[in-house]
């Protein structure tokens, strides 16, 4: 029952906690598929367009703890994710060509940028939570999927430049009155251009690790408790003094936060940031809910699974051509059969009941 | 002064009075029994007691303070506990951690503390499990703390929701049919329970019941509710003796 015995360097692994025992295989199946495309790519042998996957693959990680964070753990269904990724994102890129000529270092810009877009990500999960999570299950998710919308609307209208005088926002370029050496950052509809690319594989991991630590520790704490005991049983939790809306707020809270780091990630994976319905609407929002579903509701691993095959697929079956989104479409059956089916599940067990018994019988021998 | 004091309590569902002119006085250390036939309005009053429901009438104290229109939560953290008619566990958490959830209040750390593993988290959690555990054993539950509280059987799930109850620290503890679906050997180990537990943690205790051997064996006073009113009230083998009572469960 000591937890301090968990410390793998302490006792051996069969001592260890079963939730520390799961994170710790999930984080070494992280670090293991890390070195190997890094060691891949620096040998020179993953193609060009594999290697472009590397980055967005981190971002759909990311992404997909953090809304498991919300959807798995507490139980709230947000369709809106991709809204507070868009506001890291463009937060992000924002903050990153306004300091390029200040701050010239780049790990310092880069981290005071994820830092400014997981503040920024976090206000907006804030606001939208007080008034949001009122709400429950259908009615949830359908105002937050207007809020991921809205998000990215107001985006689209902003205007913002900068000029000797300071800033100046407006909805339309007219309307900016910038002098003539002011500059032009946020361009409306044509979003953000000139990002400085500082996006790496490397950054990639480690905001993965981070994003790992931060989510399975909490899942494994005092707060993570409250926040479970939330998804199984409200009334029960509330009459066991556990206050819901403080934690319901708090987990949008640090769901948005992360989803803004990996806004940031993405946007200074690109040159120019725009916001479409395909990277911040309603359609990544989706997206993301699938590789979550998949991967099992509240189960870190899995959706880091799920993430990386669903994203990396239609890129990797582009060969295919026209039978690409077909084969697509029956991965994602076969992988929603085999969570799930009932036959599937059965098979599982009996098999976690054999290896167990197994090691059982070494262990007496 | 009484530990518990409910003036004139009622609800109405539109026209219908689910509990009215509701009066009870609990003393410290009491073992109290609410009695009565189906749709009498027992679970309604345990709602009103722990904020589910609020009361369109009357009020009522804990020790003194008033608790009228608080959350449950509140009304949680200030004493009062409860378990459930059809069982409310975290079903999806282990028999431990449903405790640990239980001692939420009474052994914080703040969430920073426990995502970055600060010394507080390791030494709280110690405090935490062992509690936890002390808490079990009591309940026969100690074998089963790494189980789903799914997977546990029917009445072990029963015991565990006392646990849960019991690890908030309540002063007040309402026990909703607490013995429904055991046998009667399980009945009587439970009474034995809930003596021990009223007891050994200083607790007052109010108990449904429909099981009369229960009732008789552990209240030492009760309440007779028949359509959300009281119909008798007293030394529990007296009350059961009334004519008005036998008429209300057996009909005429």
């Amino acid at each position: 029952m000591d937890r301090k015995n968990n410390s793998p360097l302490e006792k051996k692994s069969s001592s260890l906690r079963p939730t520390t025992k799961k994170n710790l295989i999930t984080y070494a199946m992280v670090i293991f598929f890390f070195v190997l495309f890094q060691t891949l790519s620096a040998t020179g042998n993953l193609k060009h367009a594999h290697k472009a996957l590397l980055v967005p693959v981190c971002t759909s990680i990311i992404m997909a703890i953090s809304l498991n964070l919300v959807v798995g753990v507490l139980g709230e269904l947000s369709l809106g994710h991709a809204g507070f990724m868009c506001i890291g994102a463009f937060c992000g890129s924002f903050f990153s060509v306004l300091m390029k000529d200040v701050i010239t270092t780049t790990w310092i810009r880069l981290t005071l940028a994820f830092i400014v877009a997981a503040v920024a990500a976090a206000v907006a999960g804030i606001l939208i939570g007080i008034p949001v999570l009122r709400l429950k299950g259908d009615y949830l998710a359908i105002v937050t999927l207007a809020f991921g919308e809205i998000i990215k609307t107001v985006v689209n209208t902003l205007y913002i430049g900068k000029d000797a005088n300071g800033f100046h926002i407006a909805m339309s370029t007219a309307n900016l009155g910038l002098e003539p050496d002011g500059k032009i950052i946020l361009n409306g509809p044509q979003g953000i251009s000139g990002t400085p690319k500082n996006s790496t594989f490397v950054i990639g991991f480690i905001l993965v690790m981070i994003t790992l630590f931060i989510v399975t520790n909490l899942m494994d704490s005092r707060t993570g408790r409250a926040i479970m005991s939330i998804r199984d049983n409200r009334i029960a939790a509330e009459s066991v003094g556990i206050d819901i809306t403080k934690y319901k707020l708090l987990v949008f809270t640090i769901s948005a936060a992360i989803a803004g780091c990996a806004g940031v990630l993405y946007s200074h994976n690109l040159s120019s940031l725009t916001a479409t319905t395909n990277n911040f609407g309603y359609n990544m929002s989706i997206m993301i809910l699938v590789y979550v579903v998949l991967g099992g509701l509240g189960n870190i691993r899995g959706s880091i699974i799920a993430a990386t095959v669903l994203y990396a697929l239609p890129e990797l079956l582009r060969g295919l051509k026209d039978y690409r989104m077909l084969i697509y479409a029956i991965i994602l059956i076969v992988m929603m059969i085999v969570n799930n089916g009932s036959y599937f599940v059965q098979l599982r067990e009996r098999l976690s009941i054999k290896l167990k018994s197994g090691k059982n019988k070494k262990e007496v021998a | 002064m009484a530990l518990l004091e409910v003036k004139n309590l009622g609800i109405t569902f539109g026209g219908l009075h689910a509990v009215d002119n509701f009066n009870l006085t609990l003393e410290k250390g009491d073992l109290y029994g609410l009695i009565g036939p189906n749709g009498a309005g027992k679970t309604t009053v345990f709602n009103l007691l722990t904020g589910v429901y609020k009361p369109t009438t009357g009020t009522f104290y804990l020790d003194g303070h008033e608790l009228k229109g608080k959350k449950p939560a509140e009304i949680n953290k200030a004493g009062i506990a409860r378990t459930f008619q059809n069982i409310r566990l975290f079903k999806n958490l282990s028999v431990l951690d449903n405790v640990k959830v239980g001692l939420h209040n009474e052994m914080k750390y703040s969430t920073f503390e426990g995502i970055f593993r600060l010394p507080r988290y390791f030494s709280t959690e110690k405090k935490m499990n062992a509690r936890a555990m002390e808490l079990l054993d009591v309940f026969d539950l100690s074998e089963n703390a790494d189980t789903l509280a799914s997977n546990l059987p029917y009445g072990k799930q029963r015991k565990l929701e006392i646990a849960r109850a019991i690890a908030t620290q309540p002063k007040l503890l309402l026990l909703d049919e607490p013995a429904a679906g055991m046998n009667p050997n399980e009945t009587k180990e439970l009474m034995e329970t809930i003596h021990f537990v009223r007891d050994n943690f200083e607790l007052t205790v109010l108990v449904i019941e429909h099981d009369m051997n229960l009732v008789a064996g552990i209240c030492e006073q009760i309440t007779v509710l028949n359509f959300g009113t009281e119909l008798a009230k007293g030394k529990t083998e007296d009350v059961l003796k009334n004519p008005e009572v036998i008429k209300a469960y057996l009909g005429e």
